[in-house]
């Protein structure tokens, strides 16, 4: 039986949303061309985490190990490649996260298995498949195609493939022995650092006005500061922003930083990159402010002003304090 | 402590308004503006960084026409010793496992103790560059750091991780590290830096000088092709606001007062 492998991503303890997203899509799959699913899931003390996975695939392939408790490319890569020469699953899904990224790449090339990343669009065409990503930063999707023979290996990008509910599937738990050692090895995992606890939580605020690449300089931030004091809003912002110092960690809106569910979220000067849009689509209502047309933040806001900010932002705080005293 | 920066020449698009070339593979770069990719310039300045602490050769590599010894250039200013571009017609349509291996080829031929990439590239974004050539080269890595300490020949490396949270991992040396955006900051080139090694040489190696096959490179050697480009789907999309700005603002105010907008 052609089987698809979905490498479970687990973080102290936790299943993370992109597995459940991975194992509804690999179904999907594998439904259209007779396959099976099957969920790797490497760690120690996992045995909860397999029972729940356990109605939703085919079999989950668990390697429980103590070489396993934290996740290190260097253990990933060994086990999974056993597994997957054992195996030879027909396609290999691994999340494009800050764990996917890490590993899929080395053990892609270390197989020699082609490999295409970041997919938000998997099909299956006969014995192959054609995927969709992204370029330019969201502005632009292409198709891809494989060159060469499988087995395939695709990460896959988070919150692309809503988890669809499907019926119970008589999965079982296969115990697959680990092959690790003592033996040293080059990358050592010593501990999580958390996020720094700032002045300010986002998440906890009903008015969001958040700003983003189009701000320019650090010099322009009071202009929309001053707008966000007018509406009793906070000010939040997205990666460049931090990047560039220009306001803390904290006030981060996206997949690095913190996921908000404002009743407003204005974005203003944000171009909606999936990694920003992943923090704040949750909101009630979003307000988009950007110069360009074609920015991808206009398919998710509720509503959208096409303008320059620096024109438009002056003209809304004027408008806000006067309206608010009649 | 000699390092290797890998660096990549792309369009600038995020203020861009960005449309699809004739060839419906590739977008019209026509009137864009080009740079130093984003997560290179972070990669470039904690390269100089360590030298000037530790001292040793900052060596910056790309693969490119003529067209990236300009941001080759820029390294130079920045700080780096020696540039390198890797040109050859043959490496046309290379995709992401090809790349990694025409840059393991070069550097081969170069001492180092410490390999330097940008995480991902702002044009195709695949993300996978600096993980393979680790591969390739037999050494250990780690993606996406935000955070290095240099030690007696180890390095400690911050990973960042979803929604703030960072894994510290100890590395041997040497090592690839994929660097993330926001690590340091990028120093300013001034246009009289950019002058001042206008006359440096930037040497040039193509197909044989690396030892490779020109079947291994370029769309034969490569794993995935680009089929076709296409506008990304707007869904449902925003409802615009239009009119002067007097009347914007009224609107924005009315939803802002409907929705919860206002405290």
């Amino acid at each position: 039986m052609k089987e698809i492998i979905v490498v479970a991503e687990h973080r102290r303890g936790e299943l993370r949303d992109v597995t459940w997203e991975m194992i509804s899509k690999g179904r999907q799959l594998a439904e259209g061309i007779g396959a099976e699913v099957g969920v790797a899931l490497l760690g120690k003390g996992v045995t909860q985490i397999a029972e729940a996975l356990k109605p939703k695939a085919h079999r989950v392939l668990l390697v429980e190990d103590d070489y396993l408790e934290a996740y290190n490319s260097e253990t990933y890569e060994k086990v999974l490649t056993q597994l997957m020469t054992e195996r030879k699953p027909l396609l290999t899904l691994i999340g494009h996260t800050a764990m996917g990224m890490d590993f899929a790449p080395g053990l892609a090339a270390h197989l020699k298995m082609p490999l295409a990343t970041d997919c938000i669009g998997i099909d299956a065409a006969g014995e192959t498949f054609s995927l969709t990503r992204q370029l330019y930063g969201g502005k632009i999707n292409a198709t891809v195609s494989f060159l060469k023979k499988g087995p395939y290996m695709v990460t896959v990008r988070s919150g692309a493939f809503p988890p669809i509910e499907k019926g119970a599937l008589p999965g079982e738990v296969v115990s697959v022995p680990s092959s690790l050692t003592d033996e040293g090895l080059a990358r050592r995992f010593l501990q999580y650092v958390e996020a720094a606890v700032g002045e300010v939580d986002i998440t906890q605020a009903d008015i969001l006005v958040s700003i983003g690449r189009g701000i320019k300089e650090a010099d322009n931030i009071p202009l929309v500061k001053e707008f966000a004091d007018a509406i009793g809003g906070t000010l939040s912002c997205s990666r460049p922003v931090v990047d560039k110092k220009w306001l803390p960690k904290d006030r981060q809106v996206g997949t690095s930083g913190k996921t908000v569910k404002p009743k407003v979220y204005i974005a203003i000067g944000i171009s909606g990159a999936f990694q920003h849009v992943a923090g704040m689509k949750g909101a009630g209502t979003v307000i988009a402010i950007n110069k360009d047309p074609k920015a991808p933040i206009f398919s998710v806001a509720t509503y959208g002003i096409v303008a320059d900010l620096f024109k438009i932002v002056p003209v809304l705080k004027e408008k806000v304090k006067a309206l608010k005293k009649s | 402590m000699n390092i290797v920066v890998c660096i990549k020449r792309v369009p600038e698009t995020a203020d861009a308004d960005v449309s699809i070339g004739k060839s419906g593979k590739d977008i019209d770069k026509s009137g864009l503006a080009f740079d130093l990719n984003e997560w290179d310039s972070y990669a470039i300045e904690e390269a100089i960084l360590l030298k000037e602490k530790l001292g040793g050769m900052v060596t910056v590599l790309s693969i490119g026409g003529e067209d990236s010894n300009e941001s080759l250039r820029k390294c130079l200013a920045m700080g780096a010793d020696d540039a390198v571009r890797l040109t050859d017609p043959a490496f046309d349509g290379s995709d992401g496992f090809v790349t990694a291996k025409i840059l393991s080829e070069a550097i081969k031929k170069i001492p180092y103790d410490l390999i330097l990439t940008g995480t991902q590239a702002e044009d195709d974004g695949y993300g996978q560059v600096g993980v393979v050539l680790a591969q390739l080269l037999g050494i250990p890595h780690a993606a996406l750091v935000n955070r290095l300490e240099l030690q007696d020949k180890k390095v400690k490396v911050h990973r960042e991780l979803e929604g703030g949270l960072e894994e510290v991992f100890e590395i041997d040396l040497p090592a690839v590290l994929t660097i993330q955006t926001g690590i340091n900051e990028p120093r300013y080139v001034s246009i009289m830096g950019i002058r001042k090694v206008a006359k440096k040489e930037i040497k040039t190696l193509g197909v044989s000088a690396l030892n490779l096959k020109a079947e291994e490179v370029g769309l034969s050697g490569s794993n995935i092709q680009l089929e076709k480009i296409f506008l990304p789907p707007v869904g449902e999309g925003a409802e615009m606001l239009e009119g002067k700005p007097e009347e914007i603002a009224s609107k924005v105010f009315d939803i802002l007062k409907d929705k919860g907008g206002l405290a």
